[in-house]
């Protein structure tokens, strides 16, 4: 299965700018199913962090009120290309993803 | 006695500072896989939210937080925010908007490595001010902006 978890970088002056966007739905536990007409059950991720090498740059909590396919952006100095880059997810129902990207 | 005094103290310290390190040590991983603070996640106005979260710190307003987001916004399913805190070591950056039925949003804690930059995508219930609350040097600052949402999203 394809990763969750989409990476881009880029690099200038020495700041590595960071877009990734986490695929994950984000149900808040208010939506009903348009078709059942049932109460969607909250799905939403809690915390997401960020690792540049084997450190953790970021740190994030989050609430449902994030947005479904959630998208983050930040910016962080101190790496070079070729650098490895990790974010992980962990969500309410225990379920998480981690993906890898090398800094370019 | 002055001596001694002065004797005992230094005594102290040492191994105050002691503890301190071994305690530094112990403290790492923990705060690497920090609690959720759900109290404040589930808190229902933005006072108890911001009670809960920031316990009792004092939040001073402040100009160099920029909120960047749409005055007015179609779908409040997908409200894109970016926020340039302006302060050069940020170590926090906090999102709650005032009138969602949970404000607390996101907690960013940045490290020094990190710029104090955040860009996401959040969802808003109704018409609402956002805020920010920025941690710089221990102390914390606060901006907030008021967006007009057509369509709530929040489902």
């Amino acid at each position: 299965m394809a990763s969750s978890i989409k990476i881009r970088t880029s690099i200038k002056d020495g700041l590595t700018t960071v877009r990734s966007i986490l695929r994950h739905p984000m149900h808040t536990g208010y939506e009903k199913d348009p078709e059942t007409g049932n109460t969607i059950p909250a799905h939403y991720i809690e915390k997401v962090i960020v690792h540049h090498g084997n450190k953790l740059i970021l740190q994030c909590d989050w609430s449902r009120a994030v947005s479904s396919n959630p998208y983050l952006s930040f910016i962080f100095s101190g790496a070079k290309a070729g650098d490895t880059l990790r974010i992980s997810w962990s969500d309410n129902k225990r379920e998480s993803d981690t993906a890898e990207a090398i800094i370019q | 006695m002055v001596n001694s005094t002065r004797r005992f103290f230094l005594k102290a310290l040492i191994a105050g500072s002691t503890l301190l390190v071994g305690l530094g040590g112990l403290l790492k991983p923990l705060i690497a896989f920090a609690e959720r603070n759900k109290e404040a996640f589930s808190a229902k106005t933005e006072a108890e939210a911001i009670a809960e979260f920031f316990t009792n710190q004092d939040i001073i307003p402040s100009d160099a937080i920029k909120i960047g987001v749409h005055d007015l916004v179609e779908n409040g399913a997908v409200v894109p925010v970016e926020i340039n805190t302006g302060f050069p070591e940020a170590s926090s950056i906090t999102i709650l908007v005032e009138k969602n039925p949970n404000p607390l949003i996101a907690n960013f804690d940045l490290s020094p490595e990190c710029s104090g930059f955040i860009a996401t995508r959040i969802k808003m219930a109704e018409s609402s001010d956002i805020i920010v609350v920025v941690r710089s040097q221990k102390k914390l600052f606060s901006a907030r902006k008021f967006v007009e949402v057509i369509e709530g999203g929040c489902g």
